[in-house]
């Protein structure tokens, strides 16, 4: 299995569900709309695979600022 | 040894997270709505230029009425469109202090006219950040003086008509002739890239408000995917291919040396 390189944590109950970060992550199949909701009845934004690279893009656009980043250094 | 997951999630590890500038509170905006990244990018440039103790911002009439609630620094709300005359006051009465506007294209452009260009030619020195969704957001999406040629809102079902109800008015432009305006300047944040640079330049902004240079003018163009009717990704996809032709991003006007 390759390296991880990057992880994201999403605050689900925050999530409003709007797709701008799905649209805004250079890795496709990384993250993905649950097919849940949230308290609020938002489908919550999710990692799906070990791909994240840590660029951080999706926390960068996402409006609700529900996203933090890490990426592993060296 | 090969990193797993559990591994990377680490303070040391830590690129971005929300700025403690950022209330807890939820956003009172629409899903996927510009306000918050605009508001979160000004609080961070506040963060990171040591400034959140002295920083005196201006909230609007719009649907940031409530950029108080989230963003965590001293603010004032101002009457409908009068936010440049409060910051005016403000900043005169406090000059050490960094002072901003935050305001919308209704508020802006519209009822505040008078006080945006005012303020731009006297040259005050204060930071207006003006969010340009070419519409009415809080109001149920009608027209604004912002909203482009044939472009539908609540009031111009069949589109704007520039013959009946005049043109879009290019604010930034307008303002970049005063003398008073030092940095003006149009971005946005439909992109990682694009908020990047937006931050960039409300730090250049609040940079020649220290060096008391003039009026510092940045103007965000964003989306409103209710009031246009759109999903957030296709109201994102629909300002550059329609607003951007028209709002061109870039820099308009810089200080001289
Ligand atoms: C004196 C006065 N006139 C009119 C209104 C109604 N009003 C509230 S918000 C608004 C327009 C807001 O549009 P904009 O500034 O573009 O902000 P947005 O909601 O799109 O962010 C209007 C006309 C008001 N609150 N006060
Ligand atoms: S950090 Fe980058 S790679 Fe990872 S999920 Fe976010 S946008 Fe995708
Ligand atoms: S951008 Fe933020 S609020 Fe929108 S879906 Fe993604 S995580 Fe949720
Ligand atoms: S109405 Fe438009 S401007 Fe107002 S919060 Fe919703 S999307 Fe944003």
């Amino acid at each position: 299995m390759a390296k991880v390189k990057g992880d994201i944590e999403v605050d689900i109950e925050g999530c409003k569900g709007c797709e701008i970060c799905i649209d805004a992550c250079p890795v496709e199949n990384t993250i993905a709309m649950s097919k849940n909701v949230n308290s609020k009845g938002y489908h919550y934004m999710e990692l799906i695979n070990d791909t994240c690279i840590g660029c951080a893009n999706c926390a960068i656009v996402c409006p609700d600022g529900v996203i933090t980043v890490y990426k592993a250094r060296k | 040894m090969e990193e797993t997951k559990q591994d990377i999630k680490k303070p040391e590890n830590l690129v971005y997270k929300k700025t403690d500038l950022m209330t807890d509170k939820t956003l009172s905006y629409c899903p996927g709505c510009g306000h918050g990244v605009i508001h979160r990018m000004a609080m961070e440039v506040i963060e990171e230029m040591g400034l959140e103790e002295e920083t005196i911002g201006i909230a609007p009439v719009g649907c940031s009425v409530l950029a108080y609630e989230f963003m965590n620094v001293d603010m004032q709300q101002a009457a409908h469109g009068r936010a440049p005359a409060l910051a005016t006051g403000i900043k005169r009465v406090f000059p050490e202090k960094t002072v901003f506007t935050y305001q919308g294209d209704g508020d802006l452009a519209a009822i505040g006219t008078a006080e945006t260009i005012h303020a731009c030619n006297r040259g005050e020195n204060i930071t207006i950040i003006f969010v340009n969704n070419g519409i009415y957001g809080m109001t149920g999406g009608q027209m604004a003086p912002t909203t482009l040629e044939g472009m539908k809102s609540s009031t111009t079902p069949y589109g704007r008509d520039t013959k009946k109800m005049g043109h879009p008015l290019k604010m930034t432009e307008l303002v970049a002739t005063l003398p008073g305006t030092c940095y003006v300047t149009r971005q946005a944040v439909h992109k990682a890239a694009a908020v990047r640079k937006t931050k960039k330049a409300i730090k250049k902004a609040i940079e020649y408000q220290k060096a008391e240079k003039g009026t510092s003018f940045i103007e965000v163009v964003s989306n409103c995917s209710s009031g246009w009717k759109m999903t957030p990704v296709q109201a994102n996809k629909w300002m550059e291919e329609n607003m951007f032709p028209f709002y061109p991003l870039g820099d308009i006007k810089k200080p001289e040396k």
